[in-house]
């Protein structure tokens, strides 16, 4: 029978289905994780509605002159769709047998993590020299009669800062994960019968990626 | 192995559907103002997640003990949710008549 099967399962589908609840299970502590932050910005964000919508409009990056807005957000949130798309064709190419196929696709979507932090450093790398990170040298130009206060924006940088940082890493973390698969899979250890890492780092990123899904709209698009 | 196997064609055609909102959720924000626009915003944001995790995760061929976890993850997430924001919606309120005594304090 199957070597890879351990002996305190039945057979190899209940080892593979305890491995992707397994998975699951982290993942559901992961959604706390970020929940935790997300309930921390819900209860700002209605205290003060005002700053959170000017904070989003402030989000944008000047590049060439051109001022991006959400655009880069956007853009982001596109690669990582299309990564997950990369993430779930490696998953089926795993199913299949196919060993080209799991490292060619699990290779894209590293290059495509690695845009996506690309794109969040030039982000934060003009947040920094702009002064709009909070702390001692916060600096932020209201309008008087706008109502808004320095000190609530600076709140919503906070939880922008918090969030898409807890993000990145957990990205940087899920491409660590994905080349580890891309080695294993370029040396052959996955087959038809037995490819459930690649399962279940698919599943992680895929997680990430619904992270982002809402980070975008709750940081970027606030009108 | 085991779980039937998506198909290239269905992932595309989900791909398809996840940048289709995306690009709705941009065009959401010129159009809705306010709370309207966070509802939007949220609602395009539950149903690209609701797709990638019954599609993308395969959720839909999971067995029942996998599905369970997975709705038990976004219920304790709303009960985190609602309940803070019960608390923090409610802090306004004016408190009981008669219940204006601290401990410390005699009646």
């Amino acid at each position: 029978m199957n070597s890879h099967v351990a002996h305190h399962f039945d057979d190899a589908e209940q080892q593979f289905d305890s491995a992707t609840l397994g998975m699951w299970i982290f993942l559901v502590t992961e959604v706390m994780f970020f929940g935790g932050l997300l309930a921390g910005y819900t209860v700002y964000r209605f205290q003060y509605p005002e700053a959170f919508v000017f904070g989003s409009q402030h989000l944008g990056v000047e590049i060439f002159g051109i001022e991006t807005g959400y655009w880069l957000g956007a853009i982001n949130t596109g690669v990582l769709l299309l990564s997950s798309l990369l993430v779930a064709l490696s998953v089926h190419a795993a199913q299949v047998g196919n060993r080209r196929a799991i490292v060619r696709n699990l290779l894209i979507t590293i290059v495509l993590g690695l845009v996506f932090l690309g794109i969040k450093a030039v982000e934060y790398q003009y947040k920094f020299a702009h002064h709009e990170v909070p702390g001692q040298h916060f600096k932020m130009e209201i309008p008087l009669d706008s109502g808004v206060q320095a000190g609530h924006v600076e709140i919503f940088f906070g939880y922008y800062f918090a969030l898409t940082g807890l993000h990145a890493f957990h990205m940087v973390i899920g491409i660590v994960l994905v080349g580890m698969v891309v080695w294993q899979a370029h040396r052959g250890v996955y087959s038809a019968e037995y490819f459930t890492p690649v399962e279940i780092v698919g599943l992680y990123w895929h997680f990430v990626d619904i992270v982002w899904v809402f980070l975008f709209p709750l940081l970027y698009l606030i009108t | 192995m085991h779980a039937p196997i998506t198909s290239p064609r269905t992932y595309l055609a989900v791909f398809v559907m996840l940048v289709v909102l995306l690009v709705l959720s941009v065009l959401a924000t010129t159009i809705e103002h306010g709370a309207w626009n966070l509802i939007a915003g949220l609602m395009i944001a539950i149903v690209k997640a609701t797709l990638i995790v019954l599609i993308f995760m395969n959720a839909r061929h999971a067995n029942a003990t996998t599905r369970a976890y997975v709705l038990a993850g976004f219920v304790w997430l709303v009960i985190l949710l609602v309940i803070i924001m019960t608390d923090y919606g409610t802090r306004s309120w004016p408190t009981a008549v008669g219940a204006s005594h601290s401990l410390t304090e005699s009646p």
